[in-house]
């Protein structure tokens, strides 16, 4: 039986123009995204995992068409978005969300809690007027905060609290996909700690799916069900989670899972170092885009850039190598 | 036994505001080793920062030190006047920061500003300067020192500004390194990299490196000792394989149970409940006794001190023979 995948992106391209410089006419890209195909059965949590610069935010704006992809499509519950027009988007908007890392930037400093979780409820119309209260309070309750909170503004509240706050708007439309952008990497391990556990639990009690954006591996591997590892705007792994750490097949992956420092002082890992930085997006390398720092890197690599190709269940990998 | 480089003794830093005077440091004591790295863990507002701060004497202006002494090669730093500390800093203590963007000039050449500190501190000449900035350079692993000695901060990549940030702070081969989360800004494989330039470079320049970070992954790879400090105060003081085996404190062990790591796998992770009591809201006891599991009447009234407990120093009343067993 096929899995009933509630989001499906296929081939998506976001492409920036830069100007080389303020009055040359050639334009050049910055492929932010670069043809990135994924899908998400219902109820799963995906792991996007990579470095800064890799395009993984991107994606997850593209998905919710925070921003215009320049290509492709997002398949949710079947239905293409970019294929809708305002109206329906905004309906659709209703089942997707998205909780962002900065619980200070993303919470409107002039607004009281209420204004800021009500606005949703009242512009989809999620429950009647009389009701909206009392289940406004229910939805703080179950992030973990007393009614009383309502009245207050989001300077009054500390980090944890704030991104609960965030948790409880993006929940008021009661929504089915909820993409996570960074979103436990401002706090503190503490605190961390207890909002991954609301994440889980909110996640089982409404069936949620989640897209988890995050460049930390250890949060990854702690609440996803699959990863997939980014590097310079494409997908170069994407598997179920056992698979991947037990097995990572991208020199890339290998890469990462080794450049974490184990918290175990006696099990020194082997480090593979990677040489130089991240390459520029801007105009990329024709063939593999790992190429100039791969320690397994080979000629054809910097010729031809490596398709996807399966080595096991459901285990894709972008590499000539493997 | 090896020889002291740095000793913290009983330093308490307080603030005074509007609510009167806020206690931000109580009571805090370190000891670094020569050739030693000692790293200082502990979340946001817990003081580490502060106390490195407080090294450098760079603490706020609303700041006042009311007890303690940091002794450095056996001089007091506090006594010392300001022209005194100033030859020592930069020179015999250096620092680095967390965000290597701001604390770079953006109008001077990377070149420019390490030049400085060494006219400055070893009155080396002009030409001097600048074959030893691109020597450092060249020892901090950036590619083609010659010309990147003239480049300016933006023209280089976070890991590469970090790096001559490093030779900046190394070019007068300090005893004492602080580096005051030197890679939380920077991506894994980046900090990876910086990471093994540290300790590279610690042995082969012998410098004590001060290490502070909220990263226990960090402390692990890096530190001899570890000091985890909570709310202004240094719960525990441990030798780092020791410490990662058996954490002592019951916040130690809160925090390291509460970091989903690559080895474990947990269905749930275990939390440390509530929040950091604000200064204005520090319980009298314990500063820990608001989140504590294992919390005892005695705890609430009384703050336990720093004591020796098994070659460690722990400050929890658990540790004394004035705790009271629980009843199996």
């Amino acid at each position: 039986m096929k899995k009933d995948n509630i989001l499906e992106v296929k081939n998506l391209v976001k492409w920036f123009p830069v100007k080389k410089s303020l009055f040359s006419k050639t334009k050049s890209y910055l492929k932010a995204v670069d043809n990135v195909s994924f899908s998400i059965p219902r109820g799963e949590v995906l792991g996007l995992v990579g470095e800064s610069g890799c395009g993984k935010s991107t994606t997850g704006r593209a998905i919710l068409r925070l921003i215009e992809a320049t290509q492709g499509e997002v398949l949710l519950e079947g239905q293409d978005l970019y294929r809708l027009d305002k109206t329906a988007l905004k309906e659709k908007r209703k089942d997707m969300q998205i909780v962002f890392q900065d619980p200070y930037a993303s919470l409107n400093p002039r607004l009281t809690i209420r204004s800021i979780i009500g606005e949703a409820i009242k512009l989809h119309q999620v429950v009647g007027e009389k009701e909206r209260e009392a289940f406004m309070e229910e939805l703080l309750y179950e992030v973990g905060l007393g009614k009383h909170f309502l009245n207050h503004f989001p300077h009054q509240f500390s980090g944890g609290q704030r991104q609960r706050i965030g948790i409880a708007r993006a929940l008021a439309v009661r929504p089915k996909l909820v993409v996570m952008d960074e979103a436990v990497s401002a706090l503190d391990v503490s605190v961390q700690a207890q909002v991954l556990n609301l994440f889980q639990d909110l996640q089982e009690k409404y069936g949620l799916t989640y897209l988890f954006i995050t460049h930390n591996l250890s949060v990854v591997k702690h609440i996803s069900n699959r990863i997939a590892v980014m590097y310079l705007g494409q997908i170069v792994e994407l598997a179920d989670k056992e698979t991947f750490f037990q097995n990572p097949q991208h020199p890339y992956s290998r890469a990462l899972l080794s450049a974490i420092p184990s918290s175990n002082p006696e099990l020194k890992r082997e480090r593979i170092l990677l040489k130089g930085d991240l390459t520029s997006p801007v105009d990329p390398p024709q063939g593999c885009r790992f190429f100039s720092r791969c320690p397994e890197a080979q000629s054809i690599c910097r010729e031809i850039q490596p398709p996807q190709k399966e080595v096991g269940n459901g285990h894709l990998v972008a590499c000539h190598v493997r | 036994m090896s020889e002291r480089l740095l000793e913290v003794k009983e330093l308490s830093i307080g603030f005074d505001t509007d609510d009167g005077f806020l206690p931000a440091l109580d009571k805090v004591s370190l000891t670094l080793n020569k050739g030693e790295t000692l790293g200082v863990v502990g979340e946001s507002g817990s003081g580490k920062s502060l106390t490195s701060l407080s090294i450098m004497n760079l603490i706020p202006a609303s700041g006042r030190a009311v007890g303690g002494e940091i002794l450095f090669k056996g001089k007091n730093l506090q006594e010392l006047g300001e022209e005194q500390i100033r030859r020592i800093r930069g020179n015999e203590i250096s620092m680095i920061f967390q965000e290597p963007m701001t604390s770079l000039n953006p109008v001077y050449s990377v070149g420019e500003q390490i030049m400085e500190v060494l006219r400055l501190h070893q009155q080396a000449d002009k030409k001097t300067a600048r074959a030893k900035t691109i020597e450092m350079l060249r020892l901090v692993g950036i590619p083609s020192p010659e010309k990147r000695v003239d480049d300016y901060p933006h023209q280089l990549s976070g890991g590469m500004r970090q790096r001559v940030m490093i030779a900046m702070a190394l070019s007068c081969q300090p005893d004492l390194l602080i580096a005051d989360e030197p890679t939380t800004a920077l991506d894994v494989t980046t900090q990876a990299q910086i990471l093994d330039l540290m300790s590279d470079l610690k042995d082969r320049l012998h410098t004590s490196i001060l290490l502070i970070t909220h990263d226990l992954g960090v402390i692990a790879e890096t530190a001899d000792h570890v000091a985890v400090m909570y709310a202004g105060k240094v719960v525990e003081y441990a030798e780092v394989k020791r410490f990662f085996r058996e954490p002592l404190h019951p916040y130690s062990r809160g925090l390291m149970n509460s970091i989903p790591t690559l080895e474990q796998t947990r269905e749930r992770l275990e939390v440390i409940r509530g929040v950091v009591p604000t200064l204005q809201q520090m319980p009298t006891g314990c500063r820990f006794c608001t989140r504590c599991d294992e919390k005892q009447p005695l705890c609430e009234v009384e703050s336990p001190p720093l004591l020796d407990y098994q070659g460690s120093q722990v400050s929890c009343w658990k540790y004394t023979e004035r705790w009271e067993p629980v009843p199996t």
